[in-house]
């Protein structure tokens, strides 16, 4: 304590212990992460998004949907039981960035892919009170507009810097994937399904004239959560043992 | 303030001519304070109000998800960001004996590039650009404009401090340091992203899943801890023994809460990813540091409302200090709160919910708001040389957003822990027992109390913000009676150990 005026008499003595003592948490906390075999389990079925559901994604940002509703299922028998199995670290890795969120004003979505129909979705984001009439949620029907994609292969590549793990192939079919999603009559959803397995297709909005934002949005939310084989998941090989249920 | 001649050492030093300092950017950084609590605290009144009626949703461009981050982003670093700058560039003058760094057109200029950074990041956000991280919600391009104009405040508060006339560094200003240092940090590594193109708007974070969700919530925590506490700490070990006239409690307590706090507050982040897909040894490491952590912050508490020994009869009689002091038993609470909602048990259940709106409008209402506005009312009459238009009208002020604060936060812990108990509730035939719509549709009441609170709160603001042009609008008092020529000497902040 009484040497504590050393400290207070140097600026830089004090800049660089206050620096010190910032650094140690976050390092500790942080970098270890990284190694990912002991942070990610290893489940097979997860892929990158589809370019049309990124682009949801990437409207479920702008219109800060996370701001109400989170994607991340607890561990706990009455989450398990609303929304299904509890979120996995491995389901989060194509997701740049995390969208797990902070309040559920509206419940969770880590697990709503195949839940409700497209058109439930549809009628839903237009007017949520006449399907659900305590909704507080805002409508969304201002999202039937056309889907701007134009250039969107500049976003896959961004997204293949960072590390999503988009071919040459892949970036070049951005816009027959995007279609043959929308539009699986007119476009080659097999070749899609072929890229993005699994890959959730419309009609999604019930309009077969254009691609509207809204088809991006229900391609975005009717994939999430459905990506894992459940089959391939032991929780016992596991390094980081998840505590299951209270 | 002769009474403080004994431990007044500080005015000892003798001054040849006296000082002069550069104040002009601190009376725009006050004015600044007040004006975003208005726009900050409206916006969140807005967003209540869309809570409790949804059709307040009319355009894409005001509906909630877009509105919030205005509301967060106005109260936080536009209210919050004005205050800490008026309060730090003030402070430091005064207890460093010496001039603010740099010329004042610099710093003039830097109130007129935040200001203009803050309404555009907010009407980028209406328009729909976001990274989608709370708190850090700015795009690229904003995040690069706030880092250069971040290194400029560091510059300009270390500056000042090496040329302090002072051979000490007095404590607030340890904590404006690490909260300009902490800032800094947590800006730059949360916010590395790839822009899609150097024309675009949209960029990609390098990071994803749990590294993202992880490094996200270690700045988010630590915004809270550095940008709403450290700085506000540092407030409050200035202002609270000014206006008191007493020293401060305890130098012995402000040295050892102080380290412990910045060091311990750093590994508090994990405790917002309780039971997600975070490591459980990260998990348990936020638990353990968050419940350390309770003690280094009631140590400021105790240093800060002690400090008033021997001068309670003030609360009584000036609603300047019960406004500083109330502010820190909020802190004290909130502080309390905090690690008890961070252990797992208690967390399974509030989080999610509206409890932690509550905890969080405990602190920003109650802590963050009310000692800047006790700053505010402290710094006025002495920036502008003119003696305060109306001490009623604080009083005023003072009770409208005490008893707003007890609606919000009673409303909120209310709602939030019914909800929370009735989305794990089952019935006797073991299934839920409510539907998420139930959950939702039990919530109106509590979500307009919230709303009248909130409005309550905002016409606190606005009687101070027409006692405050009320005020500088008034007569000039000469300078040997008034309250800045008193003041001067920095009667009051020698310690009394």
């Amino acid at each position: 304590m009484l040497n504590h005026g050393i400290i207070e008499r140097s600026t830089p003595l004090m800049l660089l212990l206050i620096l010190l003592s910032l650094i140690v948490g976050g390092s500790v906390q942080i970098i270890p992460l990284f190694k990912v075999e002991s942070t990610i389990e290893p489940v097979s079925g997860v892929r990158p998004f589809t370019p049309l559901e990124q682009i949801g994604r990437n409207i479920y940002m702008r219109e800060g949907c996370y701001n109400c509703h989170s994607q991340q299922v607890r561990p706990f028998r009455d989450e398990v039981d609303r929304y299904g199995h509890y979120s996995l670290a491995a389901e989060g890795v194509y997701e740049y960035p995390f969208l797990w969120g902070s309040k559920r004003t509206g419940p969770d979505l880590a697990r709503v892919g195949g839940k409700y129909s497209n058109e439930w979705h549809a009628a839903h984001l237009r007017d949520p009170q006449s399907v659900l009439p305590a909704s507080i949620m805002p409508a969304y029907a201002f999202l039937e507009r056309p889907l701007d994609y134009g250039g969107f292969e500049a976003h896959m590549e961004t997204l293949r810097f960072v590390g999503v793990p988009y071919t040459d192939e892949g970036i070049a079919a951005m816009e027959d994937d995007i279609i043959a999603q929308a539009l699986p009559e007119v476009g080659d959803s097999g070749a899609l399904r072929d890229r993005y397995a699994g890959a959730p297709l419309g009609p999604f909005t019930g309009n077969d004239e254009e691609i509207t934002e809204m088809d991006a949005l229900i391609a975005y939310l009717q994939v999430l959560g459905t990506m894992v084989d459940f089959s391939t998941f032991d929780p016992e090989t596991m390094l980081q043992g998840q505590e299951i249920g209270r | 303030m002769s009474a403080q001649a004994a431990t007044a050492s500080a005015d000892a030093s003798p001054q040849t001519q006296p000082l002069t300092y550069a104040d002009d950017a601190i009376r725009l950084f006050t004015l600044g304070t007040v004006a975003w609590a208005f726009i900050g605290m409206t916006a969140g009144v807005f967003i209540a109000a869309q809570l409790a009626f949804p059709w307040l949703n009319f355009h894409e461009w005001i509906n909630f998800g877009r509105f919030r981050p205005v509301h967060t982003s106005g109260v936080i670093l536009g209210f919050g960001g004005n205050a800490l700058l008026a309060t730090s560039f003030y402070v430091v003058q005064r207890t460093c004996q010496t001039r603010l760094f740099g010329p004042q057109w610099f710093h003039i200029a830097m109130f007129w590039s935040f200001q203009l950074v803050l309404l555009a990041a907010a009407a980028s956000y209406l328009l729909g650009y976001t990274q989608s991280k709370e708190y850090a919600e700015p795009e690229w391009f904003f995040d690069i404009i706030i880092t250069l104009w971040w290194v400029a405040y560091l510059v300009i508060f270390v500056g000042t401090l090496i040329r302090r006339k002072e051979p000490h560094i007095y404590v607030a200003n340890w904590f404006f340091l690490a909260f300009i240092l902490a800032v800094a940090m947590l800006h730059t590594v949360n916010n590395v992203s790839i822009p899609v193109s150097l024309l675009s708007a949209h960029s990609y974070s390098v990071y994803s899943g749990v590294q993202s969700a992880m490094i996200q919530w270690w700045y988010g925590h630590n915004m809270v801890g550095f940008f709403l506490t450290a700085g506000f700490i540092g407030i409050m070990y200035y202002f609270v023994p000014k206006q008191a006239e007493r020293p401060i409690y305890s130098y012995r307590l402000s040295i050892v809460h102080f380290w412990a706090l910045i060091f311990l507050y750093i590994w508090a982040g994990p405790h917002h990813l309780h039971y997600t897909a975070l490591p459980d040894w990260a998990q348990t490491l936020g638990v353990v540091f968050s419940v350390m952590l309770w003690m280094p912050s009631w140590g400021g508490m105790v240093n800060g409302i002690m400090t008033l020994s021997g001068a309670w009869h003030k609360l009584r009689t000036d609603p300047i200090m019960r406004f500083l002091v109330v502010s820190v038993a909020f802190y004290g609470m909130s502080t309390f709160e905090g690690p008890l909602m961070s252990i797992k048990e208690v967390n399974a259940l509030s989080h999610y919910t509206d409890w932690t709106v509550g905890h969080v409008h405990s602190g920003a209402l109650g802590w963050v708001a009310f000692i800047a506005f006790g700053a505010v009312y402290y710094l006025v009459p002495r920036l502008w040389r003119r003696n305060l238009h109306s001490v009623a009208l604080i009083e005023v002020h003072f009770w409208l957003a005490s008893i707003g604060i007890l609606l919000y936060i009673t409303a909120m812990r209310v709602s939030g822990i019914t909800q929370g108990l009735m989305w794990r509730t089952y019935d006797e035939n073991g299934f839920l027992l409510y539907t998420f719509s139930d959950t939702v549709a039990m919530l109106s009441p509590y979500y307009i109390t919230r709303l009248l609170g909130g409005i309550l709160f905002v016409a606190g603001v606005v009687v101070m913000a027409y006692n405050i042009v009320r005020t500088i609008t008034g007569p000039l008092v000469a300078r040997t009676s008034s309250p800045a020529a008193a003041a001067s000497p920095e009667a009051g902040l020698t310690p009394a150990e």
